[in-house]
């Protein structure tokens, strides 16, 4: 028997039983595209977060109060305290040489009030060199002026959500806002840049660091941001900034140093394996549709066989008719397969049409690997359908009408 | 042509035994023309699918053309029915999701005959029946009459030498099956082996050998003088 006539047998018996074929095709072809679109949503995420990361800024260090990892030994006897991040620290890391810029963050919430409207607010208090650090871009005015850290000048910068919400479409360049008991002139307003990390930036007024000291009656920073030379001078500056405030912090290593490499990679492994549990998951409708497969082909077996008896007596040997049945198998996986990458493309595209924001991506392994599963499933289930058509008593199979 | 010896054929139901066949010993040569009669139960299905290598004996020796078939594995004997057996049934057995050309061209495509001869030879051998202008009917369009000669075209299209047909008319009204075994005993004269077995004595007294079965034993064999 020819490849192609065995195709061609293959396909008209397929679709002798349209109903059972257009059945079957469906569980195949929900599987493979659940398997792919799981798998690019995954991918998405993936990408989303890498994408969230590299918005904070390149070259990134983040200095946080406290010790996050556990070196060995046991903990100190009294409760660990961890020491205050001042703007003294944050000052003294300048001196690393591999360091380029720093940006202490003090964080709080206070309310912002001008013209009888009132908002609470998260107030960031920080430096000019926030700016580069954040990547931020000014839809008004200008940023915090550069100069004397300790000396807190009353101005602040609006997100401009905050700026909507606050002004409507009054100009608020000037203008003097009440933030808390103080009084604070308006110098710029922050173009709109999307969400870091959970911080909606256009949610913020920025003040000078002393301002928010004073503002909050407090010295501790809520960490310092370091923004390295270069990619390379990461780890450089990150043993950098230990240094000198382990110095400072009479040799105590209090405080926690995360890089954006780092946190990335850490991400990116969490993610990746997210992408490939959620894809085995789907994997396992899969196999369900495998093992739907085996079932009609076995009713297909019983249903033929007066059908499997007369090829026999044609002169078909066991093994061409376990071809037979194995290639339909084979024909409806592939059929369905290719149904399933239809439909994947169709939600893919429809997300990302839904969705511009969210950057879904089909990973390259996920439609061959669906394809390849959904063909072994065919080929796994198939071959028990198909001996025991191969096997089944001509005799008795045309003796039964 | 074909020779059994000592044929023995038990089936086993429960804890009963059934003889089908016992010490059945048969010669029939190329070109013979034969019925096989008896009451029903007595054996002729199963003494026609040892003969088409369909089932195999359990006792005996079956020689096709000099050949001992019971020693040929399942692959070979398949191989045997698809060159020189051809078979004719009770219940017609056409795909009825195929058409009549389709299902005449099916041996060819198991045999892996190339497909642009196939269609000429699909194409003479309707003709050749009288059904050239019902080849692309699917068989619940055709009669039963018509159904029977289709399957006679898929029988021979293979060129066998030996036909077996069992009740071939069984199922048919007398004028179609007249005509089927018309065609059958045209066959016959073009010099292929018939063996048919049959319950209409009117049809069993055509044949040239007549091969009586009673309870698994030949009970008479008697031929015609030619
Ligand atoms: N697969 C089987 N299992 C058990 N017994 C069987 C089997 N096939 C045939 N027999 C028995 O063998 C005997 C002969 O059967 P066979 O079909 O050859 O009879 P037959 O002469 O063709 O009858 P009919 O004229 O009714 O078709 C019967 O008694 C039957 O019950
Ligand atoms: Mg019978």
């Amino acid at each position: 028997m020819k490849p192609g006539d065995l195709a061609g047998f293959c396909v008209r018996s397929l679709a002798g039983y349209p109903l059972r074929t257009g059945l079957m095709l469906l569980a195949m072809a929900i599987g493979v595209a659940s398997v792919v679109v799981l798998t690019s949503l995954g991918e998405g995420a993936r990408r989303y977060v890498a994408r969230e990361f590299t918005s904070l800024g390149t070259h990134l260090l983040i200095v946080l109060p406290g010790r996050s990892e556990t070196t060995g030994g046991p903990p100190p006897l009294l409760g660990e305290t961890p020491r205050d991040l001042t703007v003294e620290d944050a000052e003294a890391l300048r001196r690393g040489s591999a360091v380029r810029r720093v940006a202490p963050i003090m964080v709080g919430s206070a309310p912002v009030a001008w013209g009888g409207l009132e908002r609470e607010v998260t107030i960031l208090g920080s430096n000019a060199e926030l700016y580069e650090i954040r990547d931020l871009a000014m839809a008004q005015g200008r940023f915090l002026p550069p100069g004397d850290i300790t000396r807190g000048e009353a101005v602040c910068v609006l997100g401009h959500k905050i700026r909507r919400e606050l002004f409507g479409n009054a100009s608020p360049l000037g203008a003097w806002v009440r933030v808390g008991q103080r009084r604070f002139r308006v110098i710029g307003v922050l173009a709109p840049k999307g969400q870091a990390l959970g911080l909606d930036m256009s949610d913020v007024a920025v003040i000078p660091v002393a301002a928010a000291q004073a503002l909050f009656n407090s010295a501790s920073l809520f960490r310092v941001l370091v923004q390295a030379r270069h990619r390379d001078a990461v780890a450089r500056a990150k043993s950098a900034v230990l240094d000198i405030l382990r110095t400072r912090h009479d040799g105590e290593d209090d405080v926690t140093v995360i890089t954006q490499d780092a946190l990335l990679a850490t991400f990116d492994r969490i993610l990746t394996a997210l992408t490939l549990a959620v894809g085995g998951i789907a994997a396992i409708s899969l196999a369900v549709a495998g093992i739907l497969i085996m079932n009609v082909m076995l009713i297909a077996v019983s249903q033929r066989t007066a059908e499997i008896g007369l090829l026999k007596a044609l002169g078909a040997p066991p093994n061409q008719i376990q071809r037979l049945f194995l290639g339909e198998a084979t024909l409806l996986s592939l059929a369905g397969a290719a149904v399933g990458l239809v439909l994947a493309a169709g939600g893919v595209i429809g997300v990302v049409k839904a969705f511009p924001v969210f950057p879904m991506a089909v990973p390259a392994w996920s439609p061959l690997a669906a394809v390849g599963v959904s063909l072994a499933t065919g080929l796994v289930f198939g071959v028990l359908p198909a001996r025991r058509a191969a096997h089944l008593d001509p005799v008795t199979a045309l003796s039964r009408r | 042509m074909i020779r059994l010896e000592g044929i023995q054929r038990v089936f086993q139901v429960g804890d009963e035994t059934v003889y089908a066949l016992r010490d059945v010993n048969l010669e029939i040569g190329p070109g013979e023309y034969v019925s096989v009669m008896g009451p029903s139960g007595s054996g002729k299905s199963t003494l026609l699918n040892i003969l088409g290598l369909l089932d195999r004996p359990d006792e005996g020796v079956y020689r096709l053309e000099t050949v001992d078939t019971t020693e040929l594995g399942d692959a070979r004997q398949a191989e045997v029915r698809r060159h020189k057996i051809g078979f004719i049934f009770q219940f017609f057995h056409l795909i009825p999701r195929l058409t009549a050309a389709e299902n005449v061209e099916l041996p060819m495509i198991l045999a892996g005959v190339a497909p642009s001869e196939r269609r000429g030879r699909v194409e003479t051998a309707l003709a050749a029946l009288g059904l050239a202008d019902r080849a692309r009917h699917r068989p619940d369009q055709l009669s039963g009459g018509q159904r029977q000669r289709v399957a006679i075209a898929r029988a021979t299209i293979m060129r066998p030498r030996i036909i077996l047909a069992d009740e071939p008319t069984g199922n048919l009204d007398r004028t179609s099956g007249k005509d089927v075994v018309d065609t059958i005993e045209a066959l016959n004269r073009e010099g292929l082996t018939v063996v048919m077995v049959t319950h209409d004595p009117e049809l069993g007294a055509r044949t040239r050998r007549q091969v009586q079965i009673v309870d698994g034993r030949i009970r008479g064999d008697r031929r015609e003088a030619p």
